[in-house]
């Protein structure tokens, strides 16, 4: 075990990873000498050369469709997208290549990972502070992961880059300087698809990914103090959802809040919340209740996005709402 | 001279870089204490390409910008007070505080607007040439962008439509050696991107961006030759960035030679250099002072102007949210 920056965790596993399989190779805007803008992938050019540590043009759109290529064709690649603001120029890649060849065509994999980071909180403004998980979540055939700790986020990734199938990894801005124990231990592996449950409680159960379930966190040490006890539910990956863990919390809370930085409409609140009636609606005493960003851009100025963004006070009403 | 700017008019110019300079610099001052938002992104070095640009245009005229847009604003016209007040987060800022540096917006001025999806200022001036070009009016679009954004596939879209419809639309390729902290040797094979205009029938020019006279008079040109109805002209000027690229980056792959080198043709120097013999250095003295004293008020103002309360945007339907919780 060793004391490291969520950034550091992505960093080991990215190496590991590339020592591992020399089929691994990184390739993305400022991730080379650079190091990446959030240091990601730092030292990895020097340590695996300029061929496999690629800086590139700014060229998402045509980025993306050659990592879905490349990975159908014998290599396993990385790519990092450095905002998710800038999904929306990805999103032909996934949805129209990515997500229909394995269905398609025989014998035909696509090992690839598609890094990137967003979320608000940094005063980046409406084109560079969003999380638009339902846009990736949305895809059949793309996995969807969205770690919160160190350990989670070097185990994922590393989850990640051996999985056959495409996976979109999300990354939050406010969580690379984040601190805690790692395991050095390079065949230690999260799974994809396992839920995590980071605090039991026994009145309502909470639900939420990345930077959510910090906030999440601290909105049941305020419930507590009101005599609440608020189960957490760290998600992990957003796709495939963990049903098991997802019900089972629900069967003993009875109350569910779902909470997500993205857009309410069509959001991943909205799909949490319909997958919860579809599976566990009699368990259900209450209606689920989801707490989002509000259906407009992020506002640049502090008081402005500060009031946009989900935090503990309003995921903590929220989960009181309910079991009014 | 053909298309060379009058006396007065060259003033003005050095004026407004001296604005945009004093600016940037006491921006960088107050993101050392704190007092900024997010990552700012100076253009200390390339005034001359903004304001010469921006010189030959009309208020008709629209203007897209990019992330690095203060010499653009400024040079279209839009106030120096809002401005500095909308960098600074403030309710007296030209958005009011929603939009911060990268995404300022002024349409009464024509400049809409910045924008910090790299190409993205590209196909937004080309759509408002297809709308002069419809309407048929004799204004002109222009858009700013970086080395870096020309690698992008809506760059190429763009102007074989602007050469192929022969808009009434100037690209000034703002060519300052970098895309972010890559070099441009590492993002494109080529060293002069103006090239290409060739595979889009289309006039280019390659422009010295450190000298506002230079910047003036090619733009002088394509403008014209934008209004005949003769099509699109690309400029490439050739600038350089002298504070990295924004107050976060971490520096490290800008040469010290470079650094110095670009420092001896700084754009403000040039024009000084140009300006001496015939409006005296008394003179620009007194200018480059106004300059200061302006932008000095719009900051200490800007810092005194109340923060933005927040109101839920639902002007129009898209944006209603269904009310939070059961
Ligand atoms: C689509 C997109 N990709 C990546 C980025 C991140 N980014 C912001 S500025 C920049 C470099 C732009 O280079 P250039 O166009 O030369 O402008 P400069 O910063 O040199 O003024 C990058 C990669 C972005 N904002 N948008
Ligand atoms: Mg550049």
């Amino acid at each position: 075990m060793a004391m490291m920056r969520y950034a550091e965790a992505l960093n080991q596993a990215l190496r590991e990873e590339m020592q591992r399989d020399p089929s691994v190779f990184l390739f993305g805007e400022d991730i080379g000498r650079y190091g990446g803008v959030f240091k990601v992938t730092k030292g990895l050019m020097d340590e695996f050369g300029e061929s496999r540590v690629r800086d590139t043009p700014i060229s998402e759109q045509a980025l993306a469709a050659m990592a879905v290529t490349a990975s159908m064709t014998g290599t396993r690649p990385v790519l990092e997208i450095m905002y998710a603001d800038f999904m929306p120029l990805v999103l032909d890649a996934l949805i129209n290549q990515a997500s229909i060849y394995e269905y398609l065509w025989q014998n035909v994999t696509m090992p690839f990972v598609l890094r990137t980071q967003g979320g608000g909180g940094a005063g980046a403004g409406a084109q560079h502070s969003k999380s638009l998980d339902s846009l990736v979540a949305h895809i059949p055939g793309i996995k969807v992961v969205a770690p919160v700790t160190p350990a989670d986020a070097k185990g994922l990734l590393k989850s990640a880059i051996r999985d056959s199938q495409p996976v979109v990894f999300l990354e939050h801005k406010l969580l690379y300087n984040l601190r805690d124990e790692v395991s050095d231990d390079p065949d230690l592996l999260v799974p994809i698809g396992k839920a995590k449950t980071v605090r039991v409680g026994a009145d309502v159960s909470i639900f939420a990914t990345s930077r959510m379930v910090l906030e999440s966190q601290k909105a049941a040490e305020l419930l507590a103090q009101d005599g609440i006890s608020a189960e957490v539910i760290d998600l992990r990956t957003l796709r495939p959802l963990d049903l098991d863990a997802i019900i089972g919390s629900i069967t003993k809370t009875h109350h569910a809040v779902v909470v997500n930085e993205g857009w309410r409409f069509c959001g991943y609140a909205a799909e949490l919340s319909a997958t919860i009636m579809d599976f566990a609606f009699d368990a259900l005493d209450a209606p689920v209740a989801r707490v989002t960003l509000p259906d407009m851009p992020v506002p640049y100025a502090e008081p402005l996005e500060l009031a946009v963004l989900p935090n503990a006070a309003r995921i903590a009403d929220a989960a009181r709402a309910t079991l009014k | 001279m053909k298309n060379a700017p009058s006396l007065d008019e060259q003033l003005e110019m050095h004026r407004k870089m001296f604005v945009v300079r004093r600016l940037e610099e006491r921006l960088g001052e107050l993101h050392k204490v704190g007092k900024t938002r997010g990552p700012i992104h100076r253009c200390d070095g390339q005034e001359a390409v903004g304001i010469g640009a921006t010189a030959v245009l009309g208020t008709g005229d629209f203007v897209t910008s990019t992330h690095r847009g203060h010499a653009h604003y400024i040079g279209k016209g839009v106030d120096i007070r809002g401005v500095t007040a909308e960098i600074l987060g403030r309710a007296t800022g030209t958005c009011g505080g929603r939009a911060g540096h990268m995404l300022i917006g002024d349409r009464d001025k024509g400049m809409i607007g910045g924008n910090a999806i790299v190409g993205g200022s590209i196909p937004a001036a080309t759509g408002m040439a297809l709308s002069i070009q419809v309407r048929g009016t004799s204004d002109v679009a222009m858009c700013f962008f970086g080395d870096g954004a020309a690698q992008t596939g809506i760059c190429h879209e763009s102007m074989n439509m602007a050469g192929l419809w022969k808009l009434p639309l100037v690209f000034i390729l703002e060519h300052n050696q970098f895309g972010l902290t890559v070099h441009h040797s590492v993002q494109s094979p080529v060293a002069d991107l103006s090239i290409r205009a060739a595979g889009y029938a289309m006039a280019a020019e390659i422009v010295d961006g450190n000298d506002t006279v230079a910047m003036y008079r090619a733009t002088a040109t394509a403008v014209e030759r934008a209004r005949r109805g003769d099509g699109p002209t690309l400029i490439e000027a050739k600038t350089y960035r002298m504070q990295g690229f924004s107050t976060s980056d971490m520096g490290g792959y800008q040469s010290e030679a470079d650094l110095a080198d670009w420092n001896r043709r700084d754009p403000i120097q040039v024009s000084r250099l140009a300006l001496a013999d015939s409006v005296g250095t008394e003179r620009l003295d007194q200018v480059e002072a106004g300059a200061v004293a302006e932008v000095d008020a719009a900051v200490e103002e800007a810092l005194a102007a109340p923060l933005p309360t927040f109101e839920l945007f639902t002007r129009s339907s898209p944006y209603a949210t269904a009310p939070e919780a059961v």
